[in-house]
């Protein structure tokens, strides 16, 4: 009889903890939102959702490159110097026009994604070893074009970083098509069945003659333009190239957002959705934080905690 | 020397050892031998700690012993030497050889000239000439084995046990390495011998024992059993025993006049194939009997481009296919069910539908988007045709049973209309309803002009689907049965006969 009664609670457990896995991100974006309405002042505003919206967009558009990358059980840490090196692109040809010259940043992210692909797919490089070295490489290249902090002043820059439509800031529509275009890729294309599928098991993949090496390639390239972006906007928000200090440490917050938003590094899931709450989370935290005055190293003890929840309710889904 | 008696080990699900006793006796090479499954690695693995029995005794010199760990066993006077060498590849000849145990010097540093004296004279000892201040990834694989055995031996081994140590060896190699193992004969130490290839056995090897399911079958000396009694007893299949048609659910042959749709041409890969030719026609299914390492599965591997060829080629109804590319080989229409379905076929995380249409989603798309529709309709299709048993098109693969999984399998490689079907082991680890219906689902699609090469280490699942077979021996083809000839006895006489020519390789 103690059996009998126990099935029933295992069950629960079980799914109690899926609901955990699955909306887990969203509830805790709730709660604090809820929190902040209760006890923060000034944070329904419009203005200070316009201002979390600008900060987390980099983050998120990063984080999204990041999420393809991790569902082929890989990583990229070349994402913070790949922005770095998009602002020095951008500053250097930015006598072309704004447009042209946010292209050739672009192709430069492309380009540095297509190195790390390369190395992972066709020369066999482990992913963490492979950015590793496009990570120190892009930032290096960066510093080389442009040497210091440079003042961007162009108009039309200028009215991407700090313009909106109808109250909702460029920035913020940029990251939203972007996640959109990135979800729908995920699950209608053939790029992302096959992404998935070789996440989830490279030797099955390979014999069923999936392009392997091809889809590899094409996920960094995808986080590398996706990493560039997201350096036009932090330069067009920040009015100035600093490739020094542009993505430091970029690559572990957009990691964050990706884990905690549910995808598992053992590859073969991409939660998109949940990418987008974990980046969103994890700003409204620091918010949380900061506007009740605590000191940053709490920030990072909250951070830490959040986490280590995450990976804790990821857990049981490794145990296939 | 090592006497283990009663031993049994369960594995969830699975019986691996019941009941076994085994005795290695100094100054003698004991063979150890079985197919898939019997029980081989297990023992070895409680032999060196790595498991714990669930019952049974182990004793070393007539005293009880318990090893609760590897470390434990290696006090105790036992090496082994596995398939790859576990060496450190970076590290010098000389400081792999002493790894753990090097001479030191004044001040405990450690005496690098004394160490590259004895590992030069150590290794001269057992015939081999190397500069022992290389790093050892230098070396060739036979010398790094023999690098290995050569610690072991110098650990004051008193039982060695050796886990296919030929499979990778040049002929050559192999002669130094029987050398070395006769010497250790000769110095009293027990040595347990693990291989599938029987010249090889009965060159080197005293003694015998033959597991299967588990269970010792056979334990002896060597030379009072002739091969064709030993492959009998590693079958589990009788000499000139009758059977009754109709146990499996395949049926009779088929034409074979046709002109053949698939020509495999002396394939070779390096230690593996040895100038492999097979050809299939519409409607046949051809056998591929040998014992387990005779280079099945590596044959329906190069086949369907999964690995690498050093040499031959394959033509699909007449057009060359290039090798070495699994994408290639689909395209000109053949399909392998690999042997390992949890790692290398099913991918566990995604849906029925996902894994179903996984491998034919280029020509179910439209511009990079996957037609969801046509998707839906041919999931539909196989699921119902195959009788696929799941909750629905969107269970998890990994959740159904095994016979499922296997059908999921073929019905991924069914969507993509194949002209040849490469099915390893098909219906190993399922349910005996499932495997009926995989078997008839065989038969059917035979029937209906699919050429198809079936592996199976069920002989009588062997002889009963195949319209032909091709026997492999150590990478070679030896016979081809066909006609009435297709009966086990040909079958175990074909792997059992001793090559003309005598050792030469």
């Amino acid at each position: 009889m103690t059996e009998l009664s126990l099935a029933p609670g295992a069950v629960d457990r079980d799914r109690a903890l899926r609901l955990l896995q699955d909306y887990g991100v969203y509830g805790g974006v709730l709660a604090l939102l809820l929190f902040n309405f209760v006890f923060t002042p000034h944070f329904a505003s419009a203005e200070n959702f316009r201002t979390q919206a600008v900060q987390v967009a980099p983050v998120l558009i990063v984080a999204l490159g990041m999420a393809l990358a991790i569902g082929t059980e890989g990583v990229d840490l070349s994402v913070g110097s790949v922005m770095a090196l998009s602002t020095s692109l951008l500053s250097l040809y930015l006598g072309y026009g704004p447009w042209t010259a946010t292209l050739i940043a672009v192709a430069g992210g492309v380009v540095a994604g297509l190195a790390s692909g390369a190395l992972v797919a066709f020369v066999g490089v482990q992913p963490i070893v492979a950015t590793l070295a496009s990570m120190v490489a892009a930032r290096g290249l960066a510093l080389v074009l442009l040497p210091q902090l440079k003042d961007v002043h162009d108009p039309g820059l200028a009215a991407l970083g700090s313009g909106d439509v109808l109250g909702v800031p460029h920035l913020a529509l940029i990251a939203a098509a972007l996640a959109l275009l990135v979800a729908f890729v995920v699950r209608r294309s053939t790029f992302g069945r096959q992404l998935l599928a070789i996440g989830d098991s490279r030797p099955a993949a390979r014999l069923a003659g999936l392009p392997v090496r091809r889809v590899l390639v094409v996920v960094y390239v995808c986080s590398g333009a996706l990493a560039a972006i997201a350096g036009v906007l932090a330069t067009a928000r920040l009015t100035a190239s600093d490739p020094t200090s542009l993505g430091t440490l970029m690559e572990l917050s957009a990691i964050t957002a990706v884990v905690v938003g549910g995808t598992p590094l053992s590859g073969g899931r991409v939660r998109i959705g949940g990418t987008v709450a974990g980046a969103v989370l994890i700003q409204l935290l620091t918010t949380t934080l900061v506007k009740h005055d605590l000191p940053p190293s709490w920030t990072q003890i909250a951070q830490a905690v959040v986490i280590v929840a995450a990976v804790y309710a990821a857990r049981e889904r490794g145990k296939r | 020397m090592l006497t283990v008696t009663g031993l049994c080990k369960t594995f969830p699900g699975v019986r691996a050892l019941s009941e076994v006793d085994f005795t290695a006796r100094a100054g003698e090479v004991h063979a150890l031998v079985g197919e898939n499954g019997a029980g081989k690695s297990t023992l070895i693995k409680v032999l060196t700690g790595v498991y714990q029995p669930d019952a049974g005794e182990l004793s070393c010199d007539g005293s009880q012993v318990r090893f609760a760990t590897p470390l434990q066993a290696q006090q105790a006077g036992i090496s082994t030497i596995y398939q790859e060498v576990n060496l450190v590849p970076l590290m010098s000849v000389a400081r792999n050889l002493f790894l753990g145990r090097e001479p030191r010097g004044r001040l405990g540093l450690i005496d690098f000239r004394r160490m590259h004296r004895a590992a030069e004279d150590t290794l001269r000892a057992m015939g081999i000439r190397v500069d022992v201040r290389r790093p050892l990834r230098e070396l060739g694989v036979g010398a790094q084995q023999m690098v290995a055995l050569a610690r072991a031996v110098a650990v004051d081994a008193r039982v060695v046990i050796m886990d296919e140590p030929t499979s990778s060896l040049e002929p050559r190699e192999v002669r130094t390495l029987f050398g070395v193992i006769r010497t250790l004969r000769e110095r009293g130490i027990a040595v347990i011998y693990v291989s599938h290839r029987m010249d090889e056995l009965y060159e080197i090897c005293d003694a015998v024992t033959v597991l299967r399911d588990g269970r010792v079958v056979h334990t002896g000396r060597l030379a009072e059993l002739d091969r064709l009694r030993l492959v009998a007893l590693m079958l589990g299949r009788e000499i000139g025993e009758v059977r009754e048609e109709g146990l499996t659910k395949f049926t009779g042959s088929r034409d074979t006049a046709a002109r053949p749709v698939l020509e495999a041409e002396g394939l070779r890969i390096r230690h593996q194939l040895d100038g492999v030719s097979v050809s299939l026609r519409p409607g046949e299914v051809v056998g591929l009997g040998g014992l387990l390492g005779s280079g099945r599965s590596e044959t329906a591997k190069a086949i369907a481009g999964a690995v690498p060829v050093d040499g031959g080629r394959v033509v699909v109804a007449g057009e060359p296919v290039r090798a070495g590319s699994t994408a290639a080989a689909i395209r000109a229409g053949i399909s392998l069910l690999p042997e390992d379905r949890k790692t290398e076929g099913i991918v566990p995380g995604l849906s029925v539908r996902e894994n179903i249409a996984l491998a034919a989603l280029p020509g179910l798309s439209r511009f990079g988007l996957v037609d969801d529709a046509r998707v839906d309709r041919i999931v539909d299709t196989f699921m119902k045709r195959l009788r696929i048993k799941a909750a629905g098109p969107h269970q998890k693969v990994g959740e159904l049973s095994g016979g499922n999984q296997q059908k999921v399998l073929l019905a991924r490689w069914l969507a993509l209309h194949p002209k040849v079907l490469l099915l390893d082991e098909p219906t190993r680890g399922i349910d005996v309803g499932a495997k009926a219906e995989v078997q008839a689902l065989v038969d059917e699609l035979a029937d209906d002009g699919l050429a198809v090469l079936l592996i199976s280490s069920d002989t009588e699942e062997l002889i009963e689907g195949s319209d032909r077979v091709v026997v492999l021996k150590d990478g070679a083809v030896v016979r081809e049965l066909t006609g009435d000839a297709v009966t086990e006895d040909e079958l175990m006489r074909a792997i059992a006969a001793v090559p003309a020519g005598g050792h030469d390789d």
